[in-house]
């Protein structure tokens, strides 16, 4: 990954002092303490994330070959892949995938295009500039679970207001009496509805910032050289930001997976809403059926990691390349 | 910065800032007006306690707050409203110092092993939290960390630290690093440049980094439900639990009650941090 290091730089001739730090003849004084800088300002994060992250994750994965209930610990044994074989062959768990998919996709696809729309509206707007930033932002801080009992409440049958909206915007046609959660798809409508209310603003400011980036002079000259707005966009504003985007998709998606806060709160998981993360929990932790919620949480893991391949591959996501060629 | 916006424009932008912004209050605004339904208001049927089609209660009632405040439900509450706080700050803290070193140093030094750092750092911060709530729950027990603050900060940096770290990455990876390669060229080493001039240059990617890792602490639910049992339980974990003012009633007005207190000081959160994201991302420090 020190790509990089070979592009740049030559005014190094000009300080006498400085051997050429850039080179590839390696250990000059200068890249060796780059070298220990590095781990000095790395290391702290590094350690702190392998002591909180590896137990846990390497014991879910050892764990996942046993059989084995939290109240029989007498009763634990190996059983290899039995856990993996079970879980494939349970249409519950093919039900939780497509769920999961269902909520990951629409929910992300709606958030990209309008959290673009909305960062390139904060980015422009001149009027309500101030207040409109802080607006849309104000649902990321809000608290998942909030944001679910908010939409969960309002589109109940007896506290809730979407009826009686829906009732007269629709001259009476709309039931008062519909009942959301009582059908999945209009069930993963609220939950998609109230996932898309809330990260929307993550996905825009993330977006934002890497829409702030790209050097307006770029755009100006697209500009006076008659490019369309839609040219400006697609030629020089998102190439300039694709780290920005990717970055914010990535999260999104992997997030949106691992959907389990607003499903909880909104359905409990009635009605075939149940996520994969609601299915390792009710396996590993109401059923303390540890081994094979284990596995379930390797399967989640394992999905997520083919997910975040495709985008680091098949994307050319790479934070590690520090400069920009 | 604009210079040249036509008024149709204006308006334009205007017309599509007003639905984003209904879009966006609407939900806020009624759960607050939840919060100050009466039991009476909502359990109504017949419309005539509520208006505007069963959304505003006809005699708003600051009944809710009271009772989590100062109420029946105010022991779940009160504690656990001061837990997220503590928590949340510490993990905040704790995460952004650390990703900020961090994360310069993979996008800007030359060292082995920042492949193996983000490479970690991915795995990390895609591994289900879920799945790493029954091992800890187990280890928490035997450590005697269950239930307690430090045991929800440790989880937390598991879920904070790897966001922040890529997120910063991704900003470094934009800012202009020639600035730096002047002061080296001036004569500054390494670490000076990073401190004179990469620092303030950085500051508005370091906020917003700040801003991402606070919230993704403070709405935390899957490690809240599962490692705390009352002692160090937090909001979001602790509005699952609430209970009405009497075992008939439903916990509605007290959960949007106690939503609603959640909810300022975020508000007021994002009103401080927001005023530096706007000034620090849009006064471009290398153009200006």
């Amino acid at each position: 990954m020190s790509t990089a290091a070979s592009v740049d730089n030559q005014p190094t001739s000009e300080a006498g002092s400085k051997p050429g730090r850039k080179r590839k003849a390696p250990l000059s004084d200068r890249a060796r303490a780059e070298r220990a800088l590095g781990w000095k300002l790395a290391g702290p994060a590094f350690a702190v994330m392998c002591l909180v992250t590896l137990y846990p994750i390497l014991n879910a994965l050892y764990l996942s070959f046993f059989k084995y209930r939290l109240t029989d610990p007498a009763g634990k044994k190996f059983v290899g892949l039995q856990n993996y074989l079970a879980a494939f062959r349970d249409s519950l768990f093919w039900e939780a995938m497509g769920t999961t998919l269902i909520i990951t996709f629409v929910t992300v696809v709606v958030e990209l295009v309008l959290g673009f729309a909305i960062a390139m509206l904060m980015n422009k707007i001149v009027m309500p500039r101030r207040t409109l930033r802080t607006v849309v932002l104000l649902p990321y801080a809000i608290i998942t679970v909030v944001s679910a009992f908010a939409w969960k409440f309002g589109f109940d049958v007896s506290t809730g207001f979407v009826n009686h909206w829906l009732h007269t915007l629709s001259f009476g046609q709309f039931p008062l009496d519909y009942d959301w959660f009582g059908d999945r798809w209009s069930g993963l409508f609220v939950i998609c509805l109230s996932e898309i209310w809330k990260t929307t603003p993550f996905m825009s400011l993330l977006l934002l910032t890497g829409l702030a980036q790209v050097d307006s002079s770029l755009e100006e000259a697209a500009k006076v050289d008659g490019a369309t707005w839609w040219q400006r966009l697609t030629k020089v504003i998102l190439p300039n930001m694709k780290a920005a985007i990717m970055v914010a998709l990535l999260f999104r998606t992997l997030d949106a997976f691992r959907i389990f806060d607003n499903p909880y709160v909104m359905t409990g998981g009635a009605n075939k809403t149940t996520s994969l993360s609601m299915l390792v929990s009710r396996e590993a932790i109401d059923r303390v059926e540890i081994g094979m919620g284990s596995a379930l949480a390797v399967i989640l893991f394992l999905c997520v990691l083919i997910i975040a391949a495709i985008f680091v591959k098949g994307f050319k996501v790479d934070l590690a390349a520090g400069r920009n060629n | 910065m604009e210079t040249n916006v036509s008024n149709k424009a204006k308006w334009g932008m205007l017309g599509f800032a007003i639905p984003v912004m209904i879009w966006t209050l609407l939900p806020l605004v009624w759960i607050f007006a939840l919060s100050l339904k009466s039991d009476a208001a909502l359990t109504d049927t017949t419309g005539k306690e509520n208006r505007f089609g069963n959304f505003f209660p006809t005699k708003p009632s600051w009944d809710n707050y009271e009772l989590i405040l100062k109420g029946g439900a105010s022991d779940l509450f009160m504690p656990a409203l001061r837990n997220s706080i503590i928590v949340s700050l510490i993990a905040t803290v704790i995460s952004v110092v650390l990703a900020t070193f961090c994360a310069y140093a993979i996008a800007r030094l030359d060292f082995p092993g920042k492949r193996l750092i983000l490479t970690m750092a991915l795995a990390v911060s895609f591994f289900p939290v879920i799945a790493m709530v029954t091992p800890l729950f187990n280890m928490w027990r035997q450590i005697g960390l269950f239930d307690t603050i430090p045991g929800l900060v440790i989880p937390y940096l598991a879920l904070t630290l790897p966001l922040s770290i890529w997120t910063l990455s991704a900003f470094f990876q934009q800012i202009p690093w020639e600035m730096e390669q002047a002061a080296q060229v001036d004569g500054a080493s390494s670490w000076e440049a990073f401190r004179k001039v990469i620092v303030p240059l950085a500051g508005p990617g370091v906020f917003t980094t700040a801003i991402i890792t606070f919230f993704t602490a403070w709405n935390d639910f899957v490690f809240a439900i599962s490692l705390t049992s009352g002692n160090a339980r937090t909001v979001p974990a602790a509005l699952s639990f609430f209970t009405g003012a009497s075992q008939f009633t439903q916990p509605t007005g007290a959960i949007a009650a106690a939503a609603v207190i959640v909810t300022i000081p975020v508000i007021i959160l994002v009103l401080i941090f927001q005023r530096r994201i706007v000034s620090g991302l849009t006064s471009g420090a290398v153009k200006g």
